[in-house]
């Protein structure tokens, strides 16, 4: 298993230098350094301006290894840099993007970790409900209705929840954080709430569909014939199969915990790290965007290695080889 | 020449007139040899017929929304409007732009007013907007039917060409292993290492906001999964029975491909067609939230109502409509696509009944 | 000796579009204790829905429609569900046929046996654990404490079948109903797996329902038969009265297609046709399509029991042999 980890971790290596390279090509040939600083100062501006900016802001070497500057390019500098977490200045107002994640990263974290925990708790516990009355009108309604929360954009879940519980009942602030322990929770609380809510119908259904696959299974069938009740069959033989996948699932999702919700944090102010990116869209900030996806990037792949072993460990299928 | 000059100055001529009728053909023709195949595979036909009679109501409403898109794609030059409208007269107006001529206001105005929402000045078409003007003086119905087009071009034209894009080459990689097998998969788990939401701003930051570069950017961050399940599904298959006793026979890859391979593959991809088809329309709607999105979509309808919800009193009818608009298609969408994945068990499809 | 297990009656149904369509049609046999009934016939038959029927555990949309269930006097179909779970397992104990999906992968097969034990019993978990090591041995597991923390995927198709004797004989059950125990196995396994069922129903003086289509299967184990066509039961009696002189045009029919039975360079014969599908299911005898001997009277009239000695024939040709039932 020693060994399996080990190749597993040397392909995301790979993967990560092919995903360092899909940002180059991206973010310095299908778009050059030249339009970069036009899109920052204006198009019509005049070589020697753009020459200048592109001089102060690391852009003026040439873009690819050539004879005579094997090392000193852009595209050695970028992984190198990448790679050794120095993700530079941003473009807009040239503050170091490594700070602003530090400082970005707790908010998002505030947001996303209740989010989490009760998303998961509510949709397991919805779906074995679910599941239990299976075939019958509650089952029914329960897929209707999550099907129904599925169809529901994120947008519409935030706007009408801003609104109807916002503006109207006055239960939450409209926005704004305070990360002041005693008050932090009423900023967050609309967010967590509508988050869950808008993952609620898709959740549902997807565990709802492993455990009724479960129950429907031969050893199940065995349980019953021992004499074993709804019950104890739910909670002894088809939870511990069905949480396999759902725990793979949900290991997958852990590294977003830190890059926050783009949406909820550009909707109710919160200055995480999802706020960092909607403020480098609206800056034309590439170098902030380049480092943010690098940075997304390599917490998935960390996720997809965590679940690969995670599952080796999880399933005595595959531990006991 | 950059990517991002380029691809603005394609959407010129590609999201006008000439492409929309080009465009309403094809699909016509598509529909057409669709049926026609369906007809002569009597599995699919009864699969069809089975999702069609559970799903009566989820059909009409897709089967509006198409027709809907159909008649705002088919457009022409002259006739009709004119000067007063504002129209020039060598601008090609489609059907819905011609039904909805003449009906321009100043700014907001309520559902069935007669006078404007702010300053009360009296409409030019009083009583004559179903469900108000937005801030531009357009009618929200107008604006509305009009998203419908977008929707259907975001998310389905894109997926009509991400999926036969993912479908080749996770067959390809599938069926052959090896090298091909390597490099396939090699760009596969790059592309999905990438967050999706991420690469899409990314994609879009560096390609520009034109149409057709949100439809490509959509393309590149959705064509992962399904081609996963392809290549997944084509390893079982290259494993099977008769498969094995094909090659064996000595009968070409090319040959194996298209007749057991491919007719084993299309229930999933009919399947997640319909689920990328709703995706597709949340993420637009996403970007057009972030500013980025298609000019002209319910979302960006949608995220006008930022402002339009705090103001005094509120204007609500902007975002109503675009809001249930979208909602009653999504929902559509994944009724049937759920029904479709009850008929299409591959357990119903594979050896009859 | 009066019968442990007496079934009679029992109709079970599904729905099929707007009706419901009986897989199992007035299904009557007994099976005493110390004794094994086998319930034979095609896939398709009903075999397996019968035991599940006596258990109650016919898979939903079914349901038992009518007929009655009795153990040793008792009641079965109208228990209440509590009381129900209380027999299942106890009282009457089923193994089954796919050894590798009847038992839970992810649960060591030690724990699923103790689970059976804590189930009826109250035991502590060393006295479980204490009995199931036990219970492996008896039954023929190697190492049975190395044995006791695997995993199903880990055992042989063998070993798995044992652990399942072993998990359905722990709280010493009255009956035990056997679905097509050996099929998934190797023949030289098969023999194994037979004789242990017969070393622990001498032991335990249980009665054993065995389901199966093998005749061979038959002749290790069986002290009775009963025939099954199309959800019918279509002749009983004991093994060798059977064997030797079937009755029923079915179970010659039956007999004559062993190849045991056949010569060499003979061509082997078969039954013409398909048996039907519980839909169509014609009126009158359900046989009278495939009968070498069927005459008009056949598919008007349903055939009734017709009991010759301790023998059942459900047959309208037999009719004069006996006496009906």
């Amino acid at each position: 298993m020693l060994a399996y980890i080990v190749r597993r971790t040397f392909y995301a290596l790979l993967v990560v230098l092919g995903v360092l390279f899909f940002l180059f090509v991206l973010f310095f040939a299908v778009t050059s350094p030249d339009d970069i600083a036009r899109r920052a100062i204006g198009d019509k501006a005049l070589p020697q301006v753009i020459q200048q900016w592109k001089h102060v802001h690391g852009y003026d070497r040439p873009l690819w290894p050539g004879p005579g500057h094997a090392t000193d390019n852009l595209f050695v500098e970028h992984f190198e840099r990448m790679l050794t977490f120095d993700l530079g200045r941003s473009d807009a107002d040239n503050v170091p993007i490594a700070r602003r994640i530090r400082e970005g990263a707790g908010p998002s974290l505030l947001l996303t970790v209740p989010m989490f925990v009760f998303g998961l708790a509510l949709s397991i516990l919805v779906s074995l409900f679910v599941a239990l009355f299976r075939e019958t009108y509650i089952d029914r309604a329960g897929v209707l209705i999550s099907v129904l929360l599925m169809s529901i954009p994120m947008l519409l879940y935030i706007i009408f929840g801003q609104f109807l519980l916002s503006k109207v009942l006055r239960w939450f602030p409209l926005s704004g954080f305070d990360p002041e322990p005693a008050v932090v929770a009423r900023f967050l609380a609309l967010p967590v709430v509508i988050a869950v809510l808008s993952s609620l119908g898709s959740s549902v259904r997807f565990y709802r569909t492993l455990f009724v696959e479960e129950i429907y299974k031969d050893y199940v069938r065995t349980a019953r014939a021992k004499g074993a009740g709804e019950f104890r069959i739910l909670q002894g033989h088809v939870l511990r199969n069905a949480l396999i996948p759902i725990m793979t699932d949900v290991v997958m999702t852990i590294p977003f915990l830190f890059t926050g919700s783009l949406l909820l944090e550009a909707a109710f102010g919160i200055p995480g790290l999802g706020s960092l990116v909607v403020d480098a869209i609206n800056a034309n900030d590439f170098s902030t965007l380049r480092a943010m996806v690098f940075l997304g990037s390599l917490l998935f792949i960390v996720g997809q290695v965590l679940t690969d072993v995670s599952y080796t460990i999880v399933d005595p299928r595959i531990r006991l080889k | 020449m950059t990517a991002h000059r380029l691809l603005a100055l394609a959407d010129g001529p590609l999201a006008g007139a000439a492409f929309g009728n080009i465009i309403v053909a094809c699909l016509l023709a598509l529909a057409v040899a669709t049926f026609w195949y369906c007809r002569k595979n009597e599995i699919w036909w009864q699969a069809l017929v089975e999702v069609f009679s559970r799903r009566r109501f989820s059909v009409l409403v897709l089967s509006l929304y198409v027709a809907l898109a159909l008649a705002d794609s088919v457009s022409w030059v002259g006739g009709g409007g004119g000067e007063a409208d504002g129209v020039l007269s060598h601008e090609a107006r489609s059907l819905v732009d011609r039904f909805f001529s003449g009906s321009t206001e100043k700014s907001y105005s309520s559902p069935l007013a007669a006078a404007e929402f702010y300053d009360k000045t009296p409409l030019v078409r009083s009583r004559g907007h179903l469900l108000g003007t937005n801030i531009l003086g357009q009618d929200v119905l107008y604006m509305t039917v009009k998203g419908a087009r977008v929707a259907l071009l975001i998310g389905g034209l894109t997926s009509l060409i991400a999926i036969p894009l993912a479908l080749f080459f996770g067959m390809v990689a599938g069926y052959f292993g090896g090298r091909v097998d390597d490099l396939v998969f090699f760009v596969m788990s790059t592309l999905a290492s990438m967050p999706s939401i991420l690469l899409l701003i990314a994609l879009i930051m560096v390609l520009g906001q034109s149409t057709v570069s949100v439809c490509v950017a959509l393309g590149v961050t959705s064509w992962v999964s399904f081609c996963r399940l392809a290549r997944g599904e084509t390893m079982k298959i290259r494993e099977l029975d008769y498969v094995v006793a094909a090659r064996a026979l000595g009968v070409s890859h090319a040959a194996i491909l298209w007749r057991h391979v491919l007719p084993n593959l299309l229930h999933l991809v009919v399947i997640s067609f319909v689920l990328l088809f709703s995706s597709l329309v949340l993420a637009e709607a996403t970007l057009s939230w972030l500013g980025i999105g298609v000019s002209g979509s319910w979302g960006q309808m949608i995220a006008q109502a930022k402002d339009e919800l705090s103001r005094d009193p509120i204007v609500w009818w902007n975002v109503a409509a675009a809001g249930v608009a979208v909602f009653v298609l999504l929902l559509a969408v994944n009724r049937i696509g759920d029904a479709l994945r009850d008929v299409l068990d591959p357990r119903t499809l594979g050896e009859g009944r | 000796m009066s019968a442990l297990l007496e079934v009679e009656g029992l109709t079970t149904t599904f729905p099929a579009g707007s009706e419901r369509v009986p897989v199992l049609r007035d299904v009557s046999f007994q099976v005493r204790a110390g004794r094994c009934l086998a319930l034979v016939g095609e896939s398709g038959s009903g075999k397996s829905m019968t035991a599940l029927s006596i258990l109650r555990l016919v898979p939903r949309p079914g349901r038992v429609e009518a007929g009655s269930v009795r153990l040793d006097g008792r009641e079965l179909t109208r228990l209440s569900v509590p009381d129900m779970r209380r027999v299942r397992g106890r009282e009457v104990a089923m193994i089954f046929q796919e050894p590798m999906t009847s038992l839970n992968p992810v649960v060591s097969v030690g724990r699923q046996v103790v689970e059976a034990i804590e189930l009826h019993e109250k035991v502590s978990q060393p006295a479980a654990r204490e009995r199931t090591l036990g219970l492996f041995r008896r039954v023929g597991i190697p190492d049975p404490e190395a044995r006791f923390h695997s995993f199903p995927h880990q055992l042989s198709g063998g070993l798995k079948q044992r652990v399942m004797i072993a998990m359905a004989l722990s709280v010493r059950p009255r009956v035990l109903l056997a679905d097509e125990p050996t099929t998934a196995l190797d023949v030289t396994v098969q023999a194994q797996i037979l004789e242990l069922l017969r070393e622990l129903q001498a032991e335990s003086g249980a009665a054993i329902l065995l389901i199966t289509h093998d005749f061979g299967v038959v002749n290790q184990l069986a002290d009775d038969i009963a025939v099954m066509y199309a959800g019918r039961i279509v002749e009983t009696g004991q093994r060798a009265d059977v064997l030797r002189g079937a009755l029923h045009p079915y179970t010659q029919g039956l007999l004559r297609a062993l190849p045991g039975r056949a010569q060499s360079g003979e061509r082997l014969l078969e039954i013409p046709g398909r048996m039907p599908s519980p839909k169509d299911v014609p009126a009158g005898c359900p046989f009278a399509p495939r009968c070498p001997e069927a005459t008009p009277a056949c598919t008007a009239w349903a055939p009734r029991f017709t009991e010759i000695g301790e023998r059942r024939v459900a047959c309208l040709l037999r009719e004069d042999r006996g006496e009906l039932g």
